[in-house]
């Protein structure tokens, strides 16, 4: 419409209109903004333990006193079975990508509240925000994994030669806390209960979770509804790719990559159709 | 010359009432209740019973058809008194929020200063929220990496670049963010009141900067109530009333018109519900009058005698260390002076803290004060370093007649808004 021609350098033409429908999705403008997705998850980890006395160490304590806690409940008084693989690491093992996921659903979930100002004054695939949080909680997963690598050389486990598929396990801990904060940092912004939520909603899943025991407690008939949780198939694939159990990947681990490839997707979907009274209802 | 932005037809509607008690700040409970309650409302409704209207939906046409061109290279004002959908207008433009009818097409990378230091992080050094707020601005980082001595010379704030902004004084701290947005190239800038920032010195470096964009040839729309800051840096402007474009005129025109628009009442300003913002309680302001010596409503006063002016307001609850006063400033947008009815420390001591009620502050503009022409009147109602309760810098205009005052038997426009009847002694030396 507008006369292009008289032109010599062509700046991009945007249309503004009210969204109908279904919003697509519109990722390539995610990568147009990937070095602020950078930065966000910069600022977060350089302000995260910012004036703590520990510092980074937090991201090694909090999984460790868990999984002495852990040990002394449910390896010396309970004692759970755990295929014999030492209950410390047993437990510690499933404690990193649970920790990943919880971190995520912490974050994520508050990450467009919590930057109030950004959403209301500036233009920025709002995507960004739950995405910057997700990811920016992999520096203290590879902070405390350092432990889970001392323990195996103290524990003498040798870990397998599936240990190849840890990147892709680690992947599908990402796309399974990004579909579930998703959701919850879009109706975050319009009920804030979830955060009243969440802590309920994150200790229910860790006893869903096979983190404190293992999965084949579960009777065969229920395996496939228990797999329904995607961080079962998260768990058993860490044990399995780390300690060698013959937990690894089968028809349940599918339904767990099933389903979070599903709340990544409607997760997405429903985050877009929201975006867009972000401004209006924050 | 291309058109850089087209905006054709252009609405936004909030709903304000239900979205505010129900969604806006909702929770999942009071939905609940809600839902559970209809069946009793609709009961109450059917018989005749209950508050009327308590519950219901409000739409506010924040833009109502709203349809302009801008050439490239123009820099266009918009002006309008809050709350018309200035800022409104802006944030559809940014695309932080979507119209609800209507099409803009805008050619170029928009950058949008609706507000400057978005995204800074207080416990990030000085170096480090430049790169942050240049990113969130949609800077590239090689792009910042290239102005960023420039920028930091910009905010003067060399010694302290490596120091968290949270030891920043807030001087400091605008000056900053506000040097990171200057830095922005885009070839469309949106800019909102941020030049409303810190110390005098520092606005007229801003104005420059902003002059300077506009030299480049980018397009600029810019949002102010500084009429002086408007007319300086725009050949054209648009007036928005009510969500309305209602003029569109080179700058001067422009603002002649909205000063003195709107005030059929001549002499009297009184403010509608929907004209006063949301968060002004516990004040409310109800109308503003300007009264000649016998207390008749005037639009005109005479230089030459005593006039009043008389501002009421509402207090809904207790409120301390309350001033309520006046600005007066040219049609060019300069100040003549600002004055509050508590400037004087015994009326302070008395009415510093005011109970809830119904008020009127009255002031004397004693007589041989201006100099002819047409003035403008804003008021403000605040407690000084706690919270600015109301503001409108352009509530009313009128006129001076200079009929009888000192030098008026020349016939010639006397320069300077003043016109005080000085005591002369001419005395001859030798």
């Amino acid at each position: 419409m507008a006369k292009s021609t008289e032109l010599v350098r062509q700046p991009e033409t945007i249309y503004i209109k009210p969204s109908t429908g279904l919003t697509a999705l519109n990722l390539s403008d995610l990568w147009v903004y990937r070095e602020l997705v950078y930065f966000m998850i910069w600022r977060d980890i350089k302000v995260r333990y910012k004036q703590t006395f520990l510092g980074a160490a937090w991201a090694v304590i909090q999984p460790v006193l868990t999984m002495l806690v852990f040990n002394f409940i449910f390896g010396t008084i309970a004692k759970v079975p755990t295929d014999g693989i030492p209950y410390p690491i047993f437990s510690y093992t499933a404690l990193l990508p649970w920790g990943l996921f919880v971190a995520a659903l912490n974050n994520a979930s508050r990450s467009l509240t919590s930057n109030t100002s950004m959403v209301t004054k500036i233009y920025f695939p709002r995507l960004v925000l739950p995405l910057a949080s997700v990811l920016g909680g992999l520096v203290d997963f590879a902070i405390a994994f350092l432990i889970l690598i001392a323990m195996m050389i103290y524990y003498k486990v040798t870990p397998t030669l599936a240990i190849w598929t840890l990147p892709l396990l680690i992947l599908l801990t990402v796309v399974a806390a990004s579909g579930v904060a998703l959701w919850l940092a879009a109706i975050n912004v319009q009920y804030r209960d979830v955060n009243y939520v969440l802590p309920f909603l994150t200790q229910f899943w860790l006893f869903l979770t096979p983190v404190a025991y293992s999965a084949k407690v579960i009777s065969d008939k229920w395996q496939i509804v228990y797999s329904l949780n995607p961080m079962a198939g998260v768990v058993n694939g860490f044990r399995w790719a780390l300690l060698g159990t013959d937990t690894g990947p089968n028809l349940y681990m599918a339904v767990s990559v099933g389903i979070s490839l599903i709340f990544l997707i409607t997760g997405l979907f429903y985050f877009r159709s929201m975006e867009r009274t972000f401004a209006d209802t924050i | 010359m291309a058109t850089a932005i087209r905006v054709e037809h252009l609405s936004k509607r909030y709903r304000i009432g239900a979205t505010q008690t129900k969604f806006r700040y909702g929770m999942l409970r009071e939905v609940l209740v809600d839902v559970a309650m209809t069946p009793v409302r609709a009961f109450k409704a059917i018989t005749g019973r209950g508050m009327r209207g308590a519950n219901s939906v409000t739409n506010i046409w924040a833009l109502n058809d709203v349809s302009f061109d801008v050439q490239e290279g123009t820099v266009l004002g918009i002006i309008g008194r809050n709350g018309a959908g200035k800022s409104t207008l802006l944030k559809v433009l940014s695309r932080v929020t979507e119209p609800t009818k209507g099409l803009v097409t805008v050619r170029g990378r928009v950058g949008s200063l609706l507000e400057v230091g978005t995204g800074f992080h207080p416990e990030l050094t000085g170096r480090e929220n430049i790169y942050l707020n240049g990113a969130v601005l949609g800077m590239k980082r090689s792009e910042t990496e290239r102005k960023f001595d420039e920028i930091v010379a910009f905010s003067e704030v060399e010694q302290f670049i490596d120091t968290p902004v949270k030891r920043y004084s807030s001087g400091m701290y605008l000056r900053l963010a506000f040097a990171v947005a200057a830095h922005l190239e885009p070839e469309i800038l949106v800019v909102d009141e941020v030049l409303a920032v810190g110390d005098a010195e520092f606005q007229k470096k801003c104005l420059g900067k902003m002059g300077d964009v506009a030299q480049q040839g980018r397009t600029v729309l810019f949002v102010s109530h500084n009429m002086s800051a408007i007319l300086r840096l725009t050949q054209e402007a648009i007036l928005i009333e009510k969500g309305r474009l209602v003029k569109r005129a080179p700058t001067q025109e422009a603002v002649d018109y909205y000063l003195s628009a709107g005030h059929s009442e001549a002499g009297e300003r009184i403010w509608d519900a929907d004209e006063i913002p949301v968060n002004t309680a516990p004040f409310t302001p109800i109308s503003l009058r300007v009264k000649d010596r016998r207390g008749k409503v005037v639009d005109t006063i005479r230089s030459t005698e005593p006039s009043t002016l008389e501002f009421e307001y509402k207090l809904s609850a207790p409120t301390t260390g309350l001033r309520v006063g006046f600005y007066l400033s040219t049609m060019r947008g300069e100040y003549v002076l600002t004055s509050f009815d508590t400037d004087e420390p015994v009326q302070f001591e008395k009415f510093g803290s005011r109970t809830a009620g119904h008020y009127i502050s009255r002031c004397t503009i004693p007589a041989d004060m201006f100099n002819e022409g047409r003035y403008a009147l804003g008021v403000n109602a605040s407690s000084f370093g706690v919270r600015r309760y109301f503001m409108d810098e352009n509530a009313l205009a009128f006129n001076v007649d200079i009929s009888g005052a000192p030098g008026t038997h020349w016939p010639e426009q006397r320069a300077g808004p003043i016109r005080p009847r000085l005591e002369w002694k001419i005395e001859k030396v030798e």
